[in-house]
């Protein structure tokens, strides 16, 4: 009797799951072993595929310029962008959990950029970085500072686009927020009888308290920033010279403008053990440094 | 000579004290100083995009320019609007969205009631696989999905956009409601069970009635993700009459390239119902960002 109810329940238990597991075998496991396979074949859909092993890969590694230029782009990009829109997070979470009136007013305000949609904003960003019109330059003109060539420019165009994310940092920023006030008054008012100081209250209580939150979030920027692909297919069209062409918008050339299925899959494939090894490194050497509290 | 000494005392306190209590005050002026620069900052981009959607063209290229448009040109909008079919992108984008968000709810609290509720072989394993696809780049799975969806017929329709949303609905959802279903009382589930109900009358009459700020943090991050989505339209839908808001405004952009003020309008238009969800919701917006953000 007990067992066939326990055999019930896992009856309707894979019942219930049955959709994540279909889902997992349709949209994730079988595209990847068909991704795996794609990068050994040349291919442009209309053709039968040719099997050329490894052949796409030795391209990429040993013909294609593009690739190691895409490459730097996108980590140039990731170096900047991530960093910074990590610590004006946390700054501006740590101005905003001061107790100050009018917190939810602000929190609202610097939240409210990070849910522009893609194209908009990218149509906003071209306009502020307009060379003749555009606010930032009309902003420079204020400060006397001749006026800059911004998305036009080889130099300029990789930080431009790091300005402009940092501009949607309100999801990072309400994450540590919560986190911020989730960290025991305790803690502080203990230091406080100690006669600790600012620098070392934050150095000793929150960095610690608040590791878990940084060290997720930061992993998670990574991987998501790496994948960047709006900003130069809309904005810069990769250039000027191939200055911003962001590794996902080159495997969206070859994939769909120039159909190199194949071609495209390999550069995909790259692109994952990239992100997978950057991920496990970044456990390996910065995940031991996390602080958790003991698990309740 | 005591009472001297006292006096003294007390006036060096007094002293002490009003000087703390400048400190105090000078401190949090000058936090609120920084936070309406920052406010200023964030918000500087928001009316520099509806300033130029109000002006006419001969205003839009002035500089210095004007941030208060005289005349208003009100008309921009209707313009806009009409040169570009926007009501159906916008219709478009309202079916796919709607649809997608409705699988994503459905699908990913059955399956979370499964993972949360119910014991049987290898759920914690096959938990762990469904979290492990949040790392994968979607970029590795899209070229054979697009090869799978074109072998289907799907290309040129809705159907690569919604149909994925009823099979799973996303591993970050069904983490985040599992979460939520396990915090649910066993003796209210049991107490249905004992009265005849099936799991499948469990999960609709008391796990999801009970769920609903879950439920409502899921929808609004659908919803956001469905409507900001520009790759997935970009590589399905070819036919202009098929575009979504975020197609329909890049195409915009390609074609008018220098009228600033129609695509400022347009761009507008397309940020409003996300500002609209944002406003009416602002409460589980928020929580559910930390939600997401701190279970990790």
């Amino acid at each position: 009797m007990r067992l066939s109810l326990r055999h019930k329940e896992a009856v309707w238990g894979y019942f219930f799951i049955s959709p994540v597991i279909l889902g997992l075998i349709i949209f994730t496991l079988g595209p990847i072993l068909g991704a795996l396979w794609l990068s050994f074949m040349r291919w442009d859909i209309f053709t039968p595929p040719k099997l050329v092993w490894l052949g796409n890969f030795k391209d990429i590694f040993f013909e294609d310029n593009l690739f190691p230029k895409s490459l730097w782009v996108t980590t140039y990009y990731v170096l900047g962008s991530v960093p910074v829109r990590m610590v004006l997070a946390f700054l501006l979470a740590m101005l905003l959990n001061t107790g100050i009136k009018g917190m939810s007013f602000f929190r609202t305000v610097y939240y409210l950029p990070s849910i522009v949609p893609a194209v908009a904003n990218a149509v906003l960003w071209v306009w502020i970085f307009n060379v003749e019109f555009g606010l930032a330059n009309v902003l420079l003109s204020r400060l006397h500072i001749p006026k800059l060539l911004w998305l036009q420019s080889e130099e300029l165009v990789i930080p431009s686009l790091i300005i402009m994310s940092a501009w949607g940092i309100g999801q990072p920023m309400v994450i540590f927020l919560a986190g911020l006030q989730n960290i025991p008054i305790q803690l502080y008012e203990a230091a406080d009888v100690d006669g600790a100081n600012w620098w070392s209250k934050f150095w000793h209580i929150t960095i610690p308290m608040m590791s878990p939150i940084i060290f997720f979030n930061f992993v998670l920027n990574i991987i998501y920033t790496f994948q960047v692909f709006s900003a130069g297919y809309l904005m810069t069209d990769g250039g000027p010279n191939n200055a911003s062409l962001f590794y996902v918008l080159y495997i969206y050339r070859h994939t769909f403008q120039w159909l190199e299925l194949g071609y495209g899959a390999a550069l995909a494939w790259v692109l994952f053990v990239i992100i997978l090894v950057i991920t496990l490194l970044i456990f390996r050497y910065l995940g031991g440094r996390v602080y958790y509290e003991e698990a309740v | 000579m005591v009472g001297e000494a006292v006096e003294r005392d007390v006036r060096g306190a007094r002293f002490l004290f009003s000087r703390y209590q400048l400190l105090k005050v000078g401190r949090s002026l000058s936090l609120l100083v920084l936070l309406i620069v920052g406010a200023v900052v964030m918000a500087l981009p928001f009316c520099w995009l509806l300033s130029t959607s109000l002006k006419e063209d001969s205003q839009v290229w002035l500089f210095p320019p004007e941030w208060i448009p005289n005349p208003i040109a009100w008309r921009n909008y209707i313009d806009a609007l009409t040169i570009f079919p926007f009501h159906i992108y916008f219709k478009n984008t309202f079916t796919i969205t709607f649809l997608s968000v409705l699988g994503i709810l459905l699908s990913s609290s059955f399956c979370a009631y499964g993972f949360a509720r119910l014991r049987f072989p290898g759920r914690d394993f096959i938990f762990m696989i469904v979290l492990s696809t949040m790392m994968l780049p979607p970029i590795v799975l899209l070229i054979p999905q697009f090869i799978m969806f074109k072998y289907l017929g799907w290309v040129n329709t809705f159907r690569p956009l919604i149909v994925p949303a009823y099979f799973g609905g996303g591993a970050f959802n069904i983490f985040l409601l599992r979460q939520f279903f396990r915090a649910i009382p066993g003796e209210l589930t049991d107490a249905a069970r004992i009265d005849g109900c099936s799991e499948l009358g469990v999960y609709w009459k008391i796990i999801l009635p009970l769920s609903k700020p879950a439920l409502t943090a899921v929808v609004i991050f659908a919803f956001l993700g469905h409507w900001n989505d520009f790759l997935g339209p970009l590589i399905y839908i070819n036919s202009p009459e098929k575009f979504t808001v975020s197609l329909g405004l890049a195409s915009f952009m390609d074609v008018y390239t220098t009228k600033w003020n129609f695509l400022m309008a347009a761009s507008t238009v397309t940020i409003t119902p996300v500002l609209i969800l944002f406003f009416s919701a602002q409460r589980y917006f928020i929580r559910g960002v930390i939600l997401t953000g701190l279970k990790g």
